[in-house]
């Protein structure tokens, strides 16, 4: 098999990936400007990406009596300092707005007699959000002149002189290879899972808390374009119902269950309450011999017990399946707990690109919003609406007046090598082995030596450089692995995706050389949290593959933050 | 976790293949869906909801403790209704209120 067709395509914007960034960059986009746009999405914008099964809350609003630096200062703590605090606000003064575009596009949202939103603690607003998607991809698909590719899975991007000017990729389905050309390019693609070893590795292995289709495309384009990366040390490992990887918030915050260990005893306070202590905590109890920890639902009423099950139903029905295969409601039976395995992700930590005020990439031209963009951690669906709009805003001030020129033959030359590597994927039918085995192979490494699950998500500096080295060897092999049709091509790139991404993770792992969050990035070599370490690890790939680290120091609060280039 | 699709009552609409987020569905020689790779389900449902014609249905795997019970969904204006059926056959069904928010 080989690619059939090719196309090239002109256009003002180019949003890589139609999730929740993406869409609402197009509504602003066309809300403010004429300006073309094309959404390329490697599934189908109606259900892509991590809204795909509805989400439970807006976690990230502000509620009555709040300001926006009241939120900046509680993701700042719960990060331990290591956050943009340009970003941050920016993010955190936009959320009313972008709520409320919410609420006329149709998503419901619980109300008091006195109409105002009911929170669920200082920062939530309760809603019903299995349609949220839906409701984001139907009002972008009334828009003119946007044009939305689906099933168009981006694998490269053109830059030239560090300037955007397209990117590359093929339809999953027809094989049609694509290039795009664009005057700015907005990633937004999202954070990367499956690069450890899940949860529940055999069948179920895509029943993971993250999107499993969210492979780190965006990251793994920047990266290899020489883009800035910042904070991947700071993984996001979730506290999840154990099997159905479920949301607990649900039950924590919603009916107040307490986190408690096997013999019953609340241990949620020993250990501190910022996100990763809270996991901390849990891996420890069951260290120490008190597992398993469950959240204590027992003793809940009737009427509690029907509610957990609608709630769960509106975004991981999987949940609510258990509860009622298992013959035993909230009420009967407390919940059990786990951690995740780890994932880079931008939208809960602090992970992603480098990125200004603006969300500007330290590429010209290409922005970054939602997951896949750094330094602004906590920013769940409506801080990534908003980071859309900041992007799209910038562009239309700044990026729509000239593209790169390139002539027609440069611009077929740039396709027919992209074509020629997709085809020699396609041709290879006889591979040593498969991207499967391979893909074990990378989570079986980063499971053992870069503290994911097996290892109670520790490691030391000696497992980091073994895990360097099996991770280079495994991007050797995975140059030459075959694909039988143009899904299995989709799964060579996702491979080749998340190995570097693993790479650029191992080596921010062995950058930061303290332990400032418990579990995110425990060291057991530098068990310590160290002042010195109150600064930004970053890092750029070079043309030869060397990834360098940058430190950076903290931007100040009340700043706003422009690349130097 | 992942689903079965029942060859009798699909229509081959393709609804499923084109929104499903992983893409792992399609249409088999006969023209009726098949799911090309159930250990790469995310359990999202997104296929279970848009069937037309409730042909899809979701289990959970015997690796997440699931015992053989299946769930799938109608839609009726405003009102989801999600229809469990244990493997002795007796059923359950929860209705939602699309119109209404989460009490958590
Ligand atoms: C299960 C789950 C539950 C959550 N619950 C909540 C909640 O209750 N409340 C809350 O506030 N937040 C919640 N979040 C967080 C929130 O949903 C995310 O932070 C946010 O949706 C991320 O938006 P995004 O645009 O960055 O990514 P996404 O919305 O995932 O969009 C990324 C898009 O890029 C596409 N894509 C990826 N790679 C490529 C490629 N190579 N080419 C083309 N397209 C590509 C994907 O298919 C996808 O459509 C939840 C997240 C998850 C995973
Ligand atoms: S449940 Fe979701 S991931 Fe699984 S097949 Fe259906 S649409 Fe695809
Ligand atoms: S949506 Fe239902 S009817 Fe349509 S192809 Fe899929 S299984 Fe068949």
């Amino acid at each position: 098999m080989q690619i059939q067709k090719e196309k090239i395509i002109h256009t003002d914007v180019l949003i890589i990936g139609g999730g929740t960034a993406g869409c609402y960059a197009a509504l602003t986009l066309r809300s403010l400007s004429e300006a073309s746009v094309v959404i390329a999405e490697k599934a189908d914008i109606r259900r892509s990406g991590c809204l795909a099964a509805g989400v439970n809350a807006l976690n990230a609003y502000i509620t009555k009596g709040h300001t926006p630096q009241f939120y900046v200062d509680y993701a700042k703590k719960d990060a331990a300092g290591i956050v943009r605090e340009d970003l941050l606000l920016t993010m955190s003064e936009g959320l009313s707005e972008v709520t409320k575009k919410l609420e006329e596009l149709g998503l419901v949202i619980l109300k008091d007699e006195q109409g105002e939103y009911v929170t669920r603690g200082p920062r939530n607003i309760k809603i019903n959000g299995e349609n949220i998607k839906t409701i984001l991809a139907d009002a972008v698909q009334k828009l003119d002149d946007v044009e939305v590719i689906n099933h168009l899975n981006i694998t490269d991007y053109i830059v030239r002189d560090n300037r955007i000017a397209g990117a590359l990729g093929f339809d999953i389905l027809t094989g049609t290879a694509y290039e795009i050309r664009a005057k700015a390019v907005l990633c937004a693609t999202g954070g990367a899972s499956g690069l450890y070893r899940p949860n529940n590795p055999g069948f179920s292995r895509h029943k993971m808390w993250y999107s499993p289709f969210n492979t780190g495309a965006g990251y793994a384009m920047g990266i290899r374009a020489g883009a800035e990366m910042t904070t991947f040390e700071m993984r996001f490992i979730a506290l999840r119902c154990k099997d159905t990887i479920a949301p607990t918030g649900t039950i924590a915050q919603g009916v107040g269950a307490k986190q408690i260990n096997a013999k019953g005893e609340v241990y949620e306070d020993k250990y501190g309450l910022t996100t990763s202590q809270r996991l901390y905590g849990t891996v420890r109890e069951s260290l120490d011999g008190n597992g398993p920890c469950y959240l204590k639902t027992e003793g809940l009423t009737a009427d509690e017990d029907e509610a957990l099950l609608k709630a769960y139903l509106n975004m991981a029905p999987s949940q609510t399946l258990k509860w009622i295969e298992s013959g035993k409601r909230p009420s009967q039976q407390n919940v059990e707990i786990e951690g995740t395995e780890p994932y880079v992700v931008g939208g809960h930590t602090a992970s992603g690109y480098w990125v200004d005020t603006h969300r500007q990439t330290t590429i010209h031209g290409l922005y970054a919003a939602g997951d896949v963009a750094g330094g602004c951690p906590q920013k769940y669906v409506t801080g990534a609406l908003v980071e859309g709009e900041i992007a799209a805003k910038h562009i239309v001030e700044t990026a729509l007046s000239d593209g790169l020129a390139l002539t027609a033959d440069e611009e077929g030359r740039i396709l027919a090598d992209k074509v020629a590597e997709y085809n020699a994927f396609l041709g290879e039918e006889r591979p040593f082995f498969t991207v499967e085995e391979l893909e074990e192979a990378m989570q079986k490494v980063m499971d053992a030596y870069a503290g994911g699950i097996g290892s109670h998500y520790q490691y030391n500096e000696r497992q980091l450089a073994l895990a360097d080295e099996k991770i280079d060897q495994l991007m050797d092999l995975a140059d030459s692995v075959g694909a039988g049709d143009y899904h299995e091509l989709l799964f060579v790139y996702e491979l080749k995706e998340r190995l570097t991404v693993c790479k650029v993770l191992i080596a921010h792992l062995r950058a930061r050389k303290e332990t400032r969050w418990h579990s995110f990035a425990e060291n057991l070599d530098y068990p310590e949290q160290k002042d010195e370490w109150l600064k930004y690890v970053n890092s750029r790939m070079d043309e030869d593959g060397q990834i360098h680290m940058v430190y950076r120091d903290l931007v100040p609060g009340g700043s706003l933050y422009e690349h130097s280039h | 976790m992942s689903i079965r699709i029942n060859q009798d009552r699909c229509i081959g609409c393709k609804r499923c293949v084109s929104v499903c987020p992983g893409s792992l569905i399609d249409i088999n020689e006969t023209g009726k869906a098949r799911m090309h790779y159930p250990k790469d389900c995310w359990g999202c449902v997104s296929c279970v909801k848009e069937c037309p014609v409730q042909a899809i249905d979701f289990y959970l795997g015997a690796d997440m403790g699931g015992r053989g019970s299946t769930m799938n969904v109608t839609t009726e204006g405003q009102y989801i209704k999600w229809h469990i059926r244990r493997p002795d056959g007796s059923e359950e069904t929860i209705t939602i209120d699309r119109k209404q928010a989460n009490s958590y």
